[in-house]
């Protein structure tokens, strides 16, 4: 923002390194790992999502305010899914396990 | 007849609305004083347009059989929730008061993007007119929720024009959240500490986090309606497949939160009110403030008391369940500060406060049958029966709308420069306290007894009860029809307003001249002391009128 | 005291009346700008939603689907949309250099990559409509033990890739307006904020990209 310019290189590390993991993400997806392909995936992508977030949105540098919002809208969508999906993964659940 | 009053000027000095005539001065401001007024006559406009649909309504209840067909009768109620809902309740004290108030509340110029203020009433203004467009070209009968697949697939009525009309409407809320957001945290003057921000502020704060958060959703859920309402897909359609249930939780994650936007403004207005007619600081400053933002988070995680009996897991409802009592928890605190407030203060009964005497009592009444509604052995009875009408009725009509009340007659002469009358007021308020209760109180009976919502025809033994109803909502509309002419009248005849008639302590009525010059303050004001500094000693000045 | 007298703070030319200096101005424009991409996760978080439900209702329809995205396309649309957004931090970090000639090429190169995107986009879209996958009365699934249910994760596919689309489109909208504000030199070292702001719409349409490329296109092939 109006602090330090941010060299060169360093936006171009942020952008080889996406390019990698977008990669890693595509073989990986070839391979037979089950469920964990979905973990993979999605683990891939949080990295790529940080890195554009951090470097490239500059929050790394922004004000507890900036981070504070970020965080929370992140939040906000894992209460939507979170809660959301509660419903339909345990309509299955067993009616004996009372202890819940 | 003009009244002059020893402390008053007869001339008034250059204010915001002086300040230029013309529709072009009023069309395109940018002055967030002149953005509040637009909206409050399109906001009246469309409260006496839902207001008329239930008119027909309660007509149609009279009799057993009814006035109407079933369909009309569809009509009628889908109209006026939509309308109310939509177009009046979340809109109306954020859009209003909040536009006009928390800039000088907080000692700024305007708000932080003057010109999206500009544009949320635009966007309004269209998202309104493609809704009245659904109305005028026959109506829209799925009822204000939109449960699919009926909306989605099997109504033939303007679904897709209606569904239009919210979503745009909704970015006109989302704009006017941004824009509180970013205004509460950047443009207050100097001294004005988040600690010393006046609970009508704190309020509209939370108000906005939920506009911004929660509407995305429904914008979404709307699209995603009118692209299947086009297409046919099935995404709600359960006989391919689609699931009707995710509709409904898309549709409450945004509305259940929508409700705490409807209320936590009024609940802003009513710690403004009972400061000042109490002459004593608000009791408990932290928690009532702390309390809206508990209100804002919590009222996310509640949204699945709405689908108990739609097929919810067991686990999610109870979860649910639970979350809802919790949120329960906030909303009382205030109740028992404003209460505690009043405690040793020096109350007096001007119409404001009597407004905020009645939104305590119903918002409480509103509040406890919500509890019950929450509790699932007692829902699975009383779910769409009168019962959840009576509740969120109370809570609306007799919270939020007296609210409003309360605070349109509380910042009138900040925001116009003269007195309504006060004999008037006081009159219209118990007409409206009379009208509401009778109303709906014999609404809980009926729904306990087991009266359906949304039917147009019921069994005779619940004449009794819904004539009584109809007979209250007659005098409701009276009670709501005297405050549009004496403030009208008031406006342009009006004995002229000292500059702080109630004596209230505030940047808004201390450092702002009444009505406020365009950039609100002669000499940037610096804060130095709390909210609410009642010594307890001053009187208000009396200005029987 | 009239209206005109009233003291405002005097102003260089691009503070606004009702702050009080640059700072603020530029704090308030980014907090704004935040919190309306906020405003977007949540836009998106609903069709996320609704498609996590989904799949996980219709787990082999979805795998027999799985097999008609055009991995190939997405990976590359990918691969630029990363570029773009390399860009754009280029051209925002030309703007605070002031160096107007490389803000207008980066804008320029953000511009074309995003519509590369938008090309390849569509050679999808009509790969779809040739295959009778587009929801709706043409819809034609190979499969009929899951026709109903591809329908509906279709329609989520095109429901998902063309909200993402549109804001594509209405960046590139963007974009093409900054380019010419930079050409007319609207732009300093001290005043650059719609850049930045736009740098940081431009990267959040992005992320939403990196999020639905694995979702749509990657997982379900080997059920």
């Amino acid at each position: 923002m109006n602090h330090q310019v941010v060299s060169v290189r360093v936006y171009a590390a942020v952008f080889c390194a996406l390019l990698a993991l977008t990669i890693t993400t595509v073989v990986v997806s070839k391979l037979e790992l089950g469920e964990f392909n979905f973990i993979a995936a999605m683990t891939i992508a949080v990295i790529k999502g940080t890195l554009v977030v951090m470097f490239f949105m500059d929050v790394r540098r922004a004000t507890s305010m900036t981070k504070l919002f970020v965080g929370a809208g992140l939040f906000w969508l894992a209460i939507l899914l979170v809660f959301l999906l509660s419903d339909y993964l345990s309509r299955g659940w067993h009616p004996s396990l009372r202890w819940l | 007849m003009s009244t002059t009053l020893p402390f008053a000027s007869t001339e008034t000095h250059p204010n915001y609305l002086n300040v230029d005539y013309g529709w072009r001065s009023w069309l395109f401001t940018t002055d967030h004083k002149r953005i509040a007024l637009l909206y409050l006559f399109s906001i009246t406009a469309f409260f006496f347009v839902g207001g008329g649909f239930a008119v027909g309504m309660r007509l149609n209840l009279l009799t057993p059989e009814g006035l109407f067909s079933h369909d009309t009768y569809n009509k009628l109620f889908t109209m006026h929730g939509i309308i109310m809902v939509f177009f009046f309740l979340v809109p109306s004290i954020p859009a209003t008061l909040g536009n006009f108030l928390v800039p000088l509340m907080i000692g700024a110029r305007d708000l932080a993007f003057p010109r999206i203020n500009l544009l949320s009433w635009y966007i309004y203004i269209v998202g309104g007119i493609i809704a009245l467009t659904a109305v005028v070209e026959g109506g829209v009968d799925t009822g204000w929720t939109f449960y699919a697949p009926f909306s989605s697939t099997y109504s033939n009525t303007h679904v897709i024009l209606a569904a239009l009309g919210v979503f745009v409407s909704g970015f006109s809320s989302i704009l006017t959240g941004l824009n509180f957001i970013v205004t509460i945290h950047k443009m207050r003057a100097p001294g004005m500490t988040w600690g010393r921000l006046p609970l009508f502020t704190w309020g509209h704060y939370a108000t906005s986090l939920i506009q911004v958060l929660g509407t995305p959703v429904i914008a979404i859920t709307m699209v995603l309606l009118l692209l299947e309402r086009v297409l046919h897909a099935g995404l709600f359609d359960p006989t391919v497949g689609g699931d009707p249930v995710l509709f409904q939780h898309l549709f409450w994650f945004y509305s259940h939160p929508a409700v705490y936007i409807m209320i936590l403004p009024g609940m802003a207005v009513i710690s403004e009110i009972v400061t000042c007619f109490s002459r004593k600081a608000i009791f408990g400053y932290t928690f009532v403030a702390i309390s809206s933002i508990a209100i804002a988070v919590l009222g996310f995680m509640v949204w699945g008391h709405h689908l108990f009996v739609a097929g919810q897991s067991m686990y999610a409802s109870m979860a649910f369940s639970f979350l809802s009592f919790l949120v329960a928890v906030p909303s009382a605190i205030k109740v028992f500060n404003w209460t505690a407030t009043m405690y040793k203060g020096s109350v007096s009964y001007e119409t404001p406060m009597l407004y905020a005497f009645g939104f305590i009592g119903l918002f409480t009444i509103g509040g406890l049958t919500g509890l019950f509604l929450a509790t699932m052995a007692i829902d699975v009875h009383v779910t769409d029966t009168y019962f959840v009408i009576a509740h969120f009725h109370y809570v609306m009509v007799g919270g939020m709308v007296m609210a409003y009340l309360g605070g349109i007659h509380f910042w009138f002469p900040k925001i116009t420069g003269r007195l309504y009358p006060e004999g008037w007021a006081k009159f219209a308020a118990l007409v409206v306290f009379v009208g509401f209760n009778l109303t709906f109180f014999p609404q809980f009976v009926l729904g306990y007894q087991g009266m359906p919502r949304r039917y147009a025809h019921y069994p005779p033994e619940f004449q009794a009860l819904n004539v009584m109803s109809t007979a209250g909502a007659s005098i409701l509309a009276v009670g709501y029809l005297i405050p549009m002419i004496y403030l009208t009248w008031a406006w342009r005849h009006g004995p002229r307003s000292p500059q702080n008639p109630w004596n209230a302590k505030g940047l808004e009525w201390e450092q702002s001249p009444t009505p406020p010059p365009t950039y609100n303050f002669e000499h940037p004001p610096v804060v130095t002391e709390p909210a609410y500094n009642y010594s307890g000693h001053e009187k208000e000045v009396d200005i029987a009128g | 005291m009239p209206d005109s007298e009233i003291m405002l703070p005097s102003h260089e030319p691009e503070l606004q009346h009702h702050f009080d200096d640059s700072a603020q101005q530029l704090e308030s424009s980014t907090l704004g700008m935040w919190v309306f991409l906020v405003t977007e996760i949540m836009f998106f978080g609903g069709m996320f939603g609704g498609y996590s439900v989904y799949r996980n209702m219709y787990p082999e329809a979805f795998a027999s689907t799985s097999h008609f995205m055009n991995v190939t396309i997405g990976a590359i649309n990918t691969g630029v949309l990363i570029f773009s957004s390399f860009t754009m931090v280029l051209a925002v970090r030309s703007a605070q250099l002031g160096q107007k000639k490389a803000l207008i090429a980066f804008l320029v190169l953000t511009l074309i990559l995003g519509c590369v995107f938008l090309g390849l986009k569509y050679v999808e879209y009509h790969e779809k409509w040739v295959d009778h996958h587009i929801p709706g009365p043409g819809f034609h699934y190979a499969d009929p033990r899951y026709f109903h249910q591809a329908q509906i994760l279709f329609f989520l596919y095109f429901a998902m890739t063309g909200m993402h689309a549109i804001h594509m489109i209405v960046g590139a909208g963007l974009l093409t307006t900054l380019i010419v504000m930079a050409a007319r030199n609207r732009f300093t070292a001290t005043w650059y904020t719609p850049v930045e702001m736009i740098g940081l719409y431009w990267h959040f349409v992005d992320i939403v990209w990196i999020f639905l490329f694995p979702l749509l296109y990657l997982i379900g092939h080997t059920r």
